[in-house]
């Protein structure tokens, strides 16, 4: 019993992590005032460069750097369009998420010699407790060797806590998401705090998907990241757009695919076929959704492109 | 003249002219950095559209749901939402089309139509969720309608696992029987005189047995029409666009926001389900499949509502060019070996300079201010 608890919970974390870097992308966006609809297509690009790079490099840390690079240099583009030309932020998020698929398929044939497939990286990134605990008989020192990003997330989601809501430059994003025009006459150069923001959004999306093709599978292909980018957007509203509720979010839709994992088991004593099983973690999203939309406000200026002079 | 030019770079035709022309310029470029010649690439797009009758009908079968989807999406942009639900919304309009096809055998025409009902009110139902999700818990559609999609696909799948509707051991589900094919001619090329009409008459000969046209192009333009007439012609339809112009103004005027926010989605999913039951009744295998990625023509009716700037009418002629380019993406990779996926790229890069529409408008202004500066 005992086993299975450490177990569910190791799944949860693996599941879990891509969805939290996600998320902290998505805090960090809307609460500069971004709606960033694109995350998804910049996980995929992330977890395209994160696995060619691991495998070319055979060092999973680079390919990890490589992804959040990735993410952020495709955000750019959302910035621009956004933040300079004051484009519709949803038309410019789905524009994001065909240019990312687009991309991540189209460098994968170029480097993979024309298949849409990477090659499998053999070096993924260690666990907390190596090779060490691999060999143990300890079934719990095994079910908790979990990834080692798994507590570099979590890491994440302190400093990014800490970040917004403990020091100035914290209290610049936020009120550029909160009240521009505000911040605005307060000397506060709104452009490059949501240039800023969104970058690091892109970023941090963008080590999301690296983390689902160095941690969680070990290639890229064309349905590794299905849906997650939005998963993630919904754990931001369902987090009340703060960095530690969008966590505990993302864990409980981690806890869903590990549900379908558990429950999928052909040794589980529940039969479910495995569709419906497969649905969970969006049925889960739309009802928590449902039950607690309603008490959560975006950030004021979340969405509304900022005019200088306006 | 420099006026001139100023505003007609402001113009919403001239704006998505554009758009389109930068989203080839992007395109080019990243063909000729993947090593192939741009020129040539695209001239294979165009040309092997018009190499065939064939070919020319295969890209007829492709516009179809694009059609259809792509109003779908324009019709809820109308009132202010963005329906990224057009996947599921088609799915479950297959799914309605498979079930209720695959059991009733009504006479020919009654059949279909009796399908495509069954299909638009069930796909209607699940847009209108979302609508209801929205007038009354106020979550985005956008994140509703993409949990709809994945739940769809499963959905699809499950139904395909049991043994009322999957047929055992194969990826297919129950086929819709034969009297509710939308194929043309399909009755009579099988007929003795048929044949013998046929045997003379090879081209038509190899439309009719080597391709899978229907009267479904025919239904989806006569429906972007109807959709048309709707918006500008009846009092729903201006209800339905001034919810999208002012919330409270058309509250204010004794429009109810929220109802008319369902029955939007009501419309925007029955057209994409429709779609989808199009598809059942007129394409091989004329059943369900087991999916392991949505099928796409959603997300291709975002594209092509956005690059008609939420026109029915515009959606016809811009859902042929993202079919053509599509077709021709496939081909050009058979053929040449450059990668498909530069039509997504292009078409990311199109909707990228929709959506920053208002760059186009800055450019013109500064053409403007600097006629006045010119002037002083």
């Amino acid at each position: 019993m005992l086993i299975s608890i450490v177990l569910a919970i190791s799944i949860t974390l693996m599941y879990s992590t891509p969805l939290i870097f996600a998320g902290l992308g998505g805090v960090i966006s809307e609460n500069a005032g971004v709606v960033n609809i694109g995350i998804e297509g910049m996980m995929t690009i992330g977890a395209f460069a994160g696995a060619t790079v691991g495998y070319y490099s055979g060092n999973p840390w680079l390919g990890f750097l490589a992804g959040g690079l990735a993410g952020g240099l495709l955000a750019l583009i959302h910035a621009v369009a956004c933040i300079t030309f004051r484009a519709d932020q949803t038309i410019s998020g789905v524009a994001i998420n065909f240019i990312g698929p687009g991309l991540a398929l189209f460098l994968s044939r170029k480097f993979f010699a024309g298949s849409t497939m990477t090659k499998p990286v053999e070096n993924q990134i260690p666990t907390l407790f190596g090779s060490f605990a691999a060999k143990s008989s300890n079934l719990l020192l095994k079910a908790a060797n979990v990834e080692m990003i798994v507590p570099i997330a979590f890491a994440i989601v302190l400093i990014m806590w800490f970040v917004l809501y403990k020091t100035n430059w914290g209290l610049r994003i936020r009120s550029v998401g909160e009240n521009p025009a505000a911040a605005d006459t307060l000397g506060i150069n709104v452009y490059k705090v949501k240039y800023l923001s969104v970058f690091t959004s892109g970023v941090l999306s963008g080590f999301g998907g690296a983390a689902m093709t160095l941690a969680v599978v070990n290639y890229f292909t064309q349905s590794t990241i299905s849906g997650q980018g939005f998963i993630a957007l919904a754990a931001v509203i369902f987090g009340k757009w703060k960095p530690h509720g969008t966590l505990a979010a993302c864990l409980l839709f981690g806890f869903a695919q590990a549900l379908v994992v558990l429950l999928g088991g052909s040794t589980s004593k529940i039969q479910i076929p495995s569709s419906i099983l497969s649905m969970l973690p969006y049925v889960l999203t739309l009802v928590i959704l449902v039950l607690f939309v309603g008490r959560s406000t975006a950030p004021k200026a979340d969405g509304v492109p900022y005019v200088k002079g306006h | 003249m420099r006026y001139k030019i100023a505003v007609l770079i402001d113009k919403t035709v001239t704006k998505i002219i554009l758009a389109i022309v930068l989203g080839f310029i992007v395109g080019a470029m990243a063909l000729a950095f993947a090593g192939y010649n741009p020129w040539a690439s695209y001239s294979m797009i165009f040309s092997s559209i018009f190499s065939s009758p064939q070919n020319i009908i295969q890209v007829l079968i492709l516009t179809m749901p694009n059609i259809l989807t792509g109003v779908s999406v324009a019709f809820a942009f109308k009132t202010g939402l963005f329906n990224i639900g057009g996947e599921g919304q088609y799915l479950v309009g297959a799914m309605a089309a498979v079930i209720v096809g695959g059991e009733l055998n009504l006479p020919p025409v009654i059949n279909v139509i009796v399908i495509m009902l069954a299909a638009i009110v069930a796909a209607g139902l699940y847009g209108a969720l979302a609508g209801y999700l929205k007038a009354r818990f106020g979550i985005h559609e956008v994140i509703t309608t993409i949990m709809l999609n994945w739940i769809a696909l499963y959905l699809n799948n499950y139904l395909i696992s049991l043994p009322e509707i999957g047929v055992k051991n194969t990826a297919y589900s129950i086929a819709i029987k034969q009297n509710a094919w939308t194929n043309i001619l399909n009755n009579w090329k099988n007929t003795a005189g048929g044949q013998a009409f046929l045997a003379h008459h090879q081209t038509i000969s190899t439309i009719l047995f080597g391709t899978d046209i229907n009267y479904g192009i025919f239904i989806a333009i006569a429906v972007a029409i109807l959709i048309w007439f709707i918006l500008y012609k009846t009092t729903f339809g201006y209800q339905v666009r001034a919810v999208g112009l002012s919330k409270n103004a058309a509250e204010f005027a004794g429009i109810s926001v929220k109802r008319n926010i369902i029955m939007t989605m009501f419309v925007a999913g029955g057209l994409a389900g429709l779609a989808g039951a199009l598809q059942m009744m007129g394409s091989l295998p004329h059943a369900l499949v087991t999916l392991a990625t949505e099928p796409g023509y959603g997300f291709n009716g975002i594209t092509v509502a956005l690059m008609a700037n939420s026109s029915p009418l515009g959606s016809i002629f811009t859902a042929f060019l993202l079919s053509g380019l599509q077709f021709g993406g496939s081909t050009m990779q058979m053929n040449l070996g450059a990668p498909s996926e530069v039509v997504n790229i292009m078409i990311g890069v199109i909707v990228f300079f929709v959506a920053v529409a208002s760059m186009f408008t800055m450019i013109s202004e500064k053409i403007k201010n600097r006629r006045v500066k010119n002037a002083d």
